[in-house]
């Protein structure tokens, strides 16, 4: 089960607290830890206050969606290394997959009755937003910010 | 975890916390509802300032709710919108939280005094006499 509070990012190289984490998510309380978790290693990066709620936000929908539409999943939080700075957002499950991935990222498509704007939300909110989808076995989302 | 309803004459304050989940989501709807029908509120100020993450599931139920309350003919304003959040909430689609904010609680109070005023329909008996 999850813990009720995300173990704090252990200082590691290249920066204090600066590492990967990932989380599974099964509740809607893994949602809100794995948004903690992301404010929390964009603060330590020196994202911008925007950037890091821009993060938190697409965390917060890539979470929703493993929860509502995969029956749970796992987000990876990854700092990328390298010359310029970012922060990638993995999210993966073995749900039913995507049919039409056109559609899913149409705004206000939505197959559960939401406003249909998560996924084409973490399209505007990231700088890179990939999808692979293979409808019966899973999805796998790589959405990735730079500072 | 429940959500206080507060009541100022006929307008009825509710300030949504980051951990709703669902199930309060639902019940905060459904106590929200049968509390402006009961006392026949006029306004409703749906305060957000504790929000710092409106993602589409949190937009969707601040949308629900106004629109619930506006079907029972109450006057809905949403206040305390945090800049970042207004940011990204543009960023992320655009009208998600619908055009009734405000800044801060007074302005948005001030709002639903002043649409309630206009309201041909309606005597804000506050002053019993005419
Ligand atoms: N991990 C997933 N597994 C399977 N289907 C998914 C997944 N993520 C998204 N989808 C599909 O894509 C559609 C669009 O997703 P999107 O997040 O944009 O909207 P939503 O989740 O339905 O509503 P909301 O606006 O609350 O996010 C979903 O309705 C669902 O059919
Ligand atoms: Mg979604």
């Amino acid at each position: 089960m999850h813990q009720d509070r995300p173990t704090p990012p252990a200082p590691a190289h290249p920066g204090p607290g600066i590492v990967a984490t990932s989380m599974r998510i099964d509740t809607e309380s893994d949602v809100a830890a794995v948004c903690r978790v992301v404010r929390a290693l964009a603060e330590h990066m020196a994202f911008s206050r925007s950037a890091a709620y821009s993060l938190a936000t697409a965390a917060s929908e890539l979470a929703t969606n493993l929860l509502i539409h995969a029956g749970g999943g796992q987000l990876q939080v990854a700092p990328l290394p390298g010359m310029r700075a970012g922060i990638e957002l993995l999210a993966e499950d073995h749900g039913p997959g995507i049919d039409d991935l056109r559609l899913a990222l149409t705004d206000g498509y939505s197959t559960a009755g939401g406003l249909g704007c998560g996924l084409p939300g973490v399209e505007r909110l990231m700088d890179l937003c990939d999808i692979d989808s293979v409808p019966g076995h899973g999805t796998r989302v790589r959405a990735v910010k730079w500072r | 975890m429940k959500i206080p309803i507060l009541r100022l004459g006929r307008i009825l304050l509710v300030s949504i916390q980051d951990d709703l989940t669902d199930n309060d989501a639902m019940q905060f709807q459904s106590d929200l509802v049968e509390r402006v029908a009961e006392i026949e509120a006029l306004g409703v100020a749906i305060d957000i300032t504790a929000l710092d993450v409106v993602d589409s599931y949190m937009a969707r139920v601040i949308n629900d709710t106004a629109c619930m309350v506006g079907l029972l003919g109450a006057e809905v304003v949403i206040c305390g919108v945090q800049p970042f959040v207004a940011m990204t909430l543009i960023e992320m689609g655009r009208d998600l939280l619908g055009a009734n904010c405000a800044f801060n609680l007074e302005q948005g109070l001030e709002i639903l005094n002043r649409r309630i005023a206009t309201r041909g329909d309606i005597h804000i008996d506050e002053d019993e006499d005419d």
